[in-house]
């Protein structure tokens, strides 16, 4: 029970990290309906961005403190903002309006593209970085086990649902929200009523990538290293997230990953880590067959 | 108005700023040029540069992190150590400024639009008919062309591997317009079925190689069957799993496929039970012919073996493409309900293209595993079914012309760039972009309807339906 | 049928006999659509029963899966066009010939090899085509793609990939809608011409000059539910039919107009 219970606070810190991710993966999709495939290489340049900042301010010898870590969420947010708007400028938007294809494939050359930059400007090898965030909240104590939370995963937590709000917020209450769901909608008849679709796009991908840069930080606090591959399992598994909670559903995105955090978790903690992806994977299939829009997808009535 | 001018006269150069010729996005930035209707903003010179500066501007954001400040293991296996490149840094701005002005400039002096896509593919359609039994004479006749080497028949099997998998695929994706992100898993599938069939059982190459596929299209029909009722992207996420769960299971389950370590000491095969191995001896196909024996005859006859492969694939096609089952994949792929209202079975349909796909992704897995000897699950990941959908895509979906032309671009392309090294792959990505930028609709877009009463006429690609 | 809480249908009964044109009207969202997509197996119903005296006698259309129905000899148009826009107008008659042309290739093996049997077959297939090409004026456009023709062409294009499936029960789906009076004058005649053929036929329509003109039988919806059936005649003097179409009260509103202008 208690171990359980562990395990379920695990695999909550674990899905709020694949929700922020998908929550881009999802928006895209709805406004422009790609698979932005470069958008789990937009976590991993945000996670290293991050990585950089922290060892910045540790040259510089001042203590990482909430200030520091709010700082270093700001920049990188920051620059891997421009890193999504750039994506879609170069990649995307020529392609604006052509075959459905072809952005598809464009995201993918621009994951390898991103992947392999990364590599090149800051090497292959694993990059370490100290805890930086530590001590325990023990919750629960009983028959010589302790359930505990990690403050790191405190934080991983309260950070993600304040970002999340701010979030929310946005697209809700905000007009540049109001332009992006009329986008989402019919982007011609937005252009038509005077929205700049092209800049409610662009809002879209900085967006996006602030939210990605946001996870690749909570990501690096959490387990300390990173390489320039993890975009891409990271960046599936959150595909997989917004596929699950009905791609184009932002509060879907956020329970998809909960719900992929929370079966990896238990699935490696009861059974074997070793199939913890074909869990996953085969979790996505069985959902998708009896519900083929998601959990939280809109059905897609094709009128006949 | 100025825009009207400027598109053939002579550019504004020092001239009177327009105001309303177009000023350009603020920050515009990257090496690509707008796409889309409409007259282009022909930006006056200063408007260029303030461009290009802006760009520079972006440039240097991106860069100075990521390039300028590199981030080491410090000496000891301490903590991490920062490096400052600020040169690096400079001379890429410098590059993307400079790239930028140009591209401004260019599109100032550029002639007017490139010729209607009608006349285009009429145009294609004429050099395609001269180009593909061009690229099938030099195909044949490779391996005895002087200047032939050992690599070049290497890099020859190499990219007729690719442009089999790019045939299979464009059974799936391009004919029946289901996107498959999965679709190593068949390349899988019958590279390890060939290698456990034939270490295990003792089976020949060409026992073995049938049943390979068999197992293949099966294993597509088991794809096929949960993602019957999928759409567009849901389908795509769902080929791509199982693609991965394939992988991971060869991964792990150890007592069977090897793990990690694989499978090694593959049979080769035989030309018709004579062996080629290197010493001669008899039995050996050297020894039969009368040959000096020579490391040479097998891979030759592995060049022949999947040109040969390959054209099966291609005559399947083409064949299929004029037969019912072939112009119902199409159908399907313009109009999934109107197909059901004409009585055709979707859920058939749907299956046969993802078994018959499947099937020559596994003969070429199965051929994969007999070239190579040794197979392990790295060669089967998620970026090879990238690389294979790019081929179809790039090529041009439902053309085979354009898919064997993507497949000798981009896999011969990347081989010629060898001596890149780690930028091989940067510039490979870039290329997939530029490409697409550049045609998006692939290679050869036009489709050629597979019967005709009078003279067959190319159907531009603005009709031909993208799948679902 | 039922949609969650939504009833659009309900209780709507109603015969097609063999060689009548049979046409069902309604104001918008009276439900003549879903009654169609019932009938062609879109929808399931969620009670009731819908019986074709086909081919192969009697056959309830509701336990028959969708591809089936057509093979029982129903076909069917769409209110927005369902062409295969990127295929020629020929391979549109073809890929209707699916299961006829499947059939003689023993489901593609004998294709793919080019045997005899299929060569005959698709012969056959050919000359049924040319026969509706001809009969909808289409032959000169037989190697164009479908998408590249003009509206009206399109429109008889659906008829005739309908049915070059051989149906008995050919169901239209506002065939005239979006063409001008003389193309709708010559889709008058070509539904007369199939009917001739011999296949009966089921015409959803707000055309009233079309509906009035060819229509043997006229079956009025409105809010699912079935308000008049007869003659054409008997229809239009029939009180709840006129109070379906122009409403009750609120009459002799005459709106300002906002241009006006002769042009």
């Amino acid at each position: 029970m208690a171990y359980a219970l562990q395990q379920l606070i695990n695999g909550v810190a674990l899905g709020m990290i694949y929700g922020l991710i998908a929550v881009g993966y999802t928006m895209v999709y709805g406004i422009i309906g790609m698979i932005n495939f470069a958008h789990g290489d937009i976590f991993m340049v945000g996670a290293f961005i991050s990585l950089i900042s922290f060892v910045l301010i540790s040259m510089g010898g001042w203590t990482a403190g909430p200030g520091a870590i709010l700082l270093v969420l700001l920049v990188s947010m920051a620059i891997t903002a421009l890193y999504g708007w750039s994506v879609e400028r170069v990649a995307y938007r020529p392609l604006r309006g052509s075959f459905r294809l072809a952005p598809l494939i464009s995201a993918i050359g621009m994951s390898i593209v991103l992947q392999n930059y990364v590599q090149v400007a800051q090497g292959a090898r694993v990059k370490p970085i100290e805890a930086i965030i530590t001590g325990n909240l023990e919750i629960w104590h009983g028959n010589g086990f302790a359930v505990s939370i990690s403050t790191m995963q405190a934080v991983i937590v309260v950070v993600t649902l304040a970002v999340l709000a701010i979030f929310t917020w946005l697209v809700t209450r905000t007009a540049l929200g109001r332009a992006m769901r009329a986008c989402e909608q019919d982007r011609k008849m937005a252009g038509l009523l005077g929205i700049d679709t092209d800049r409610t796009i662009s809002i879209t991908f900085v967006i996006g990538a602030a939210l990605a840069s946001v996870a690749g930080t909570m990501y690096l606090l959490r387990y300390g290293v990173i390489d320039f591959y993890i975009g891409f399992l990271a960046g599936v598994k959150a595909f997989t997230a917004a596929v699950l909670g009905g791609i184009g559903s932002l509060p879907g995105a956020v329970l998809g990953g909960l719900l992929i955090g929370l079966i990896e978790t238990f699935w490696s903690a009861y059974f074997s880590v070793e199939y913890k992806d074909v869990a996953t994977f085969a979790i996505l299939v069985i959902t998708l067959i009896f519900m083929p829009t998601g959990l939280l997808g809109r059905a897609e009535v094709e009128k006949v | 108005m100025s825009t009207a001018n400027s598109r053939f006269g002579v550019p504004h150069e020092g001239g009177v700023p327009h105001s309303d010729d177009g000023v350009p996005d603020p920050g515009e930035m990257g090496g690509i040029p707008r796409v889309g209707p409409g007259p282009a903003p022909r930006p006056p010179l200063t408007h260029a540069l303030r461009d290009a500066l802006l760009a520079a501007l972006v440039a240097a954001g991106l860069f100075i992190p990521l390039v300028g400040l590199r981030t080491d293991v410090g000496p000891g296996g301490g903590g991490l150590m920062i490096r400052t490149r600020w040169g690096d840094v400079a001379i890429l701005v410098g590059i993307v400024f400079a790239a930028r002005l140009l591209l401004n400039l260019w599109s100032n002096f550029r002639p007017a639009p490139a010729p209607r896509s009608a006349q285009r593919t009429a145009l294609m359609g004429r050099v395609g008919t001269a180009v593909a039994p061009a690229l099938l004479a030099l195909a044949i006749a490779l391996p005895f062309l002087p200047g032939t080497t050992r690599y070049g028949l290497d890099l020859g099997i190499l990219v007729l591997t690719y442009v089999m998998l790019g045939w299979g695929l464009n059974i799936v994706v391009g004919l029946a317009g289901l996107l498959d992100l999965g679709y190593v898993a068949f390349y899988a599938v019958g590279a390890y079925s060939y290698a456990l069939l034939s270490t295990t059982f003792d089976l020949s190459f060409w026992i073995c190689l049938p049943l390979a596929g068999i197992l293949a299209a099966f294993w597509g029909v088991l794809l096929g069957f949960p993602v019957l009722r999928l759409r567009g992207d849901y389908l795509a996420i769902v080929t791509l799993a199982f693609g991965e769960i394939i992988r991971v299971v060869l991964l792990n389950w150890v007592s069977l496929t090897g793990g990690p370590n694989g499978i090694s000491g593959i049979p080769r095969p035989t030309f018709f039970g004579l062996s080629f191995s290197a010493g001669g001896g008899p039995g050996s196909f050297a020894d039969f012919f009368g040959l000096e024996p020579s490391p040479t005859h097998r891979v030759v006859f592995l060049y022949y073996l999947i040109l040969g492969l390959a054209l099966l694939t291609n005559w399947v096609t083409l064949r299929l493409r004029r037969q019912p089952l072939g112009r119902a994949w199409e159908a399907l792929r313009e109009d999934e309900i109107a197909c059901r209202a004409l009585g055709i079975n979707v859920t058939n349909t749907k299956l046969s293209a993802f078994a018959i796909g499947a099937m020559f992704g596994g003969f070429a897995g199965a051929f994969f595993a007999t070239r190579q000897a040794f197979i392990s699950p790295e060669s089967f990941t998620f970026i090879e079914s990238a690389i294979i959908l790019a081929i179809v895509v790039l090529g041009g979906l439902g053309s085979q012309l354009g898919v064997a032309i993507a497949a000798l671009v981009m896999i011969g392309g990347f081989e010629a760039f060898r001596d890149l090294e780690e930028y091989r792959m940067l510039v490979f990505g870039g290329a997939m972009v530029a490409i697409m930028v550049w045609r998006p609709r692939g290679l050869v877009s036009s489709r050629t309807p597979s019967v005709s009463l009078g003279a067959r006429k190319a159907i531009s690609a603005e009709l031909v339906g993208q799948g679902r | 049928m039922r949609f969650g809480g939504l009833t659009a249908v309900d209780h709507v009964s109603f015969t097609a006999h063999a060689g009548d044109i049979t046409a069902v009207i309604g104001p918008n969202g009276a439900g003549k659509t879903t009654v169609f997509n019932l009938i062609t197996g879109f929808y399931t119903p969620s009670s009731g029963e819908l019986l074709l005296h086909g081919r192969s006698g009697h056959r309830p259309l509701h336990r028959t899966p969708g591809h089936r129905i057509a093979q029982e000899g129903v076909a069917r148009t769409f209110q927005n066009i369902r062409l295969f826009a990127g295929m020629t107008v020929l391979e549109n008659l073809l890929v209707a010939q699916h299961n006829q042309l499947q059939k003689a290739t023993f489901f593609g093996v004998g294709a793919v090899l080019g045997l005899g049997g299929y060569r005959a077959a698709e012969r056959e297939a050919m000359k049924r085509a040319k026969h509706w090409l001809e009969a909808t004026r289409l032959l000169d456009r037989a190697d164009d793609a479908a998408g590249s023709l003009p509206y009206g062409a399109q429109r008889r294009l659906e008829i005739a990939r309908a049915m070059c499936t051989d149906p008995v029960l050919l169901c239209l789906d506002e065939p005239a809608a979006g063409l001008n009076p003389r193309e709708s004058e010559e889709l008058s005649e070509l539904i007369r011409l199939i009917r001739a053929s011999g296949c009966s036929i089921l015409l959803i329509e707000h055309d009233m000059g079309v509906v009035m003109k060819i229509s043997d039988r006229v079956v009025v919806l409105d809010h699912g539910k079935k308000i008049a059936d007869g003659t054409a005649a008997e229809v239009r003097a029939d009180e709840k039919v006129i109070a379906a179409y122009l409403g009750t009260g609120d009459e002799g509103e005459h709106p300002s107009p906002v241009v006006e202008g002769a042009v």
